[in-house]
């Protein structure tokens, strides 16, 4: 029964968002300050993760192909499939859940506790799109983040693969263009805007409707996480199942 | 001028306001009074439309929130302050940006224009130089005049005030009532201050409505408080021994 009323309030949170728009030239401002926080500050930790997770994938291939009739080139092959398939869209979404998740739901949530949504409520202001509506709009950046993280992860790859010694530079390579089907950048970018909706929205939705003090907050953020995460899983499959079966 | 009319309001099976009724005028600080848990909070937020009554109406001058459209309500809005129990300020911004906050998202004013009436409001609660600090940055009492500042650089006609006091010392906490009260005077709005301070009761209360488990029991001003036999008032305002050895110095004067 708690599952169904939390449904019914996401989903109730998700119509108010889209109404009563905040004034265009406050809210030209709080998007860039989304773009800061959610996006910008985010692509350290993308691109250090992805060059390295890239690389991990390249030398697990390599160490486990060393049959002379597999061709070198399935190092690249391996290395693309996997980052561009799972790991920029969906792993570095979840990681993303833990980093950029926890801000909004802390934000939110302590917004909440020092009543300064109530503040905004009684200015007449639409608190959920003023606070919301920006992040929404700043995440629909997010796959911008994803195809730095499957540039960088593919970049590791070749790093490690070449520099490592276990395939020449062009090897690697033709891995890379073999068998490339522009339809699996679709996919991948259709799955990342679906994250990033989730992204922006389910850590809202903890961080705003969340009751108590400060103890809470933490636990509105750890909520948040897992709450993230199920559903970028569970919507991953979804799609998966949709457009790649 | 807030009239309310028969309101009630319940939580569940718990029936927090029964029937309240009453007139906060125009000009004057009326204070709603009371001790913890007799629905002084909950009768703010009905007034402040962040609950709805489930019966009686509130009429802002002539026109009762329950009937009025959306827009009307956001418009009512636009013309109320208020000053929240903690500050409420927002934390990411300054103390210029948080009290230039109301005219950014209503007027369509010049940042100059914005920035001196900014100054204005800000002078007014002697807060002059404060502005680019953030509210981290400030004291308790300087948060509460900010958030004056905030409530009323819109020019409100109506101001609300949560426990205004709470957690201030009884030089800084008169400080805040005086201002309240001079604000209230020199702009001619309606103010409603929810205290269970019994200073400021002495100190502003021209207007005291005094709720008990959420019928209201008394009305009436900072004289005629400390004169009435109504016996719920008297154990609140004597429930502490300052005020009794007060009271009992004044008995044996006048015997």
């Amino acid at each position: 029964m708690r599952y169904l009323r939390d449904i019914g309030s996401y989903f109730l949170m998700i119509k108010r968002i889209f109404s009563s728009f905040t004034k265009g030239s406050v809210l030209k401002e709080l998007v860039f300050k989304e773009i800061e926080d959610l996006i910008i500050s985010s692509l350290g930790i993308v691109v250090f993760i992805s060059f390295f997770v890239g690389g991990v994938i390249a030398i697990q291939t390599a160490l486990n192909v060393n049959n002379p009739i597999i061709p070198k080139s399935l190092i690249g092959f391996a290395t693309r499939q996997s980052i561009v398939l799972e790991f920029a869209p969906t792993f570095m979404s979840i990681i993303m859940a833990g980093k950029v998740g926890s801000l909004i739901t802390s934000s939110i949530g302590s917004m909440r506790v020092t009543e300064q949504i109530d503040a905004l409520e009684v200015m007449g202001i639409n608190s959920l799109n003023y606070l919301v509506f920006p992040k929404i709009v700043a995440l629909s950046l997010y796959p911008l983040v994803i195809g730095i993280s499957m540039f960088m992860g593919i970049f590791g790859g070749w790093v490690a693969g070449v520099y490592g010694g276990f395939s020449s530079s062009t090897d690697f390579i033709a891995g890379l263009q073999d068998d490339f089907q522009v339809f699996h950048l679709v996919y991948a970018f259709i799955k990342t805007f679906v994250f990033a909706f989730i992204l922006a929205t389910v850590p809202s939705w903890q961080g705003y409707y969340m009751k108590g003090g400060a103890l809470e907050v933490g636990k509105a953020s750890t909520n948040s996480f897992v709450w993230t995460s199920v559903l970028i899983i569970l919507a991953n499959y979804i799609i998966t199942q949709l457009l790649l079966s | 001028m807030i009239k309310v009319e028969n309101i009630h309001k319940s939580f569940g099976d718990e029936d927090i306001l029964k029937g309240i009724s009453t007139v906060f005028e125009k000009g004057k600080t009326n204070l709603i009074i009371g001790q913890s848990g007799s629905g002084k909070s909950v009768f703010l937020k009905c007034l402040l439309g962040l609950f709805k009554a489930e019966k009686g109406f509130i009429y802002f001058e002539d026109e009762a929130i329950q009937n009025m459209d959306e827009d009307q309500q956001r418009d009512l809005r636009e013309d109320t302050g208020m000053l929240f129990q903690g500050g409420a300020l927002f934390d990411s911004m300054t103390v210029e940006e948080n009290v230039m906050f109301p005219l950014r998202m209503f007027t369509k004013q010049k940042k100059s224009e914005m920035k001196a009436r900014v100054n204005e409001v800000l002078s007014r609660v002697q807060l002059e130089g404060a502005n680019k600090k953030y509210p981290s940055e400030i004291s308790g009492g300087m948060q509460k005049r900010v958030s004056i500042a905030r409530a009323i650089v819109n020019k409100p006609k109506y101001l609300f005030c949560d426990e205004p006091n709470s957690g201030l010392d009884p030089k800084t906490a008169t400080v805040i009532d005086n201002l309240i009260q001079e604000i209230t005077h020199e702009n001619n709005i309606t103010t409603i201050v929810v205290t269970h301070d019994m200073n400021s009761v002495m100190e502003i209360g021209e207007n005291i409505v005094f709720l008990k488990s959420g019928k209201l029991v008394w009305q009436g001003n900072n004289e005629e408080i400390f004169k009435t036999d109504n016996e719920d008032v008297t154990d609140f305002v004597y429930s502490s021994d300052l005020f009794k050895k007060i009271r009992d110095v004044q008995l044996k004067e006048n015997s």
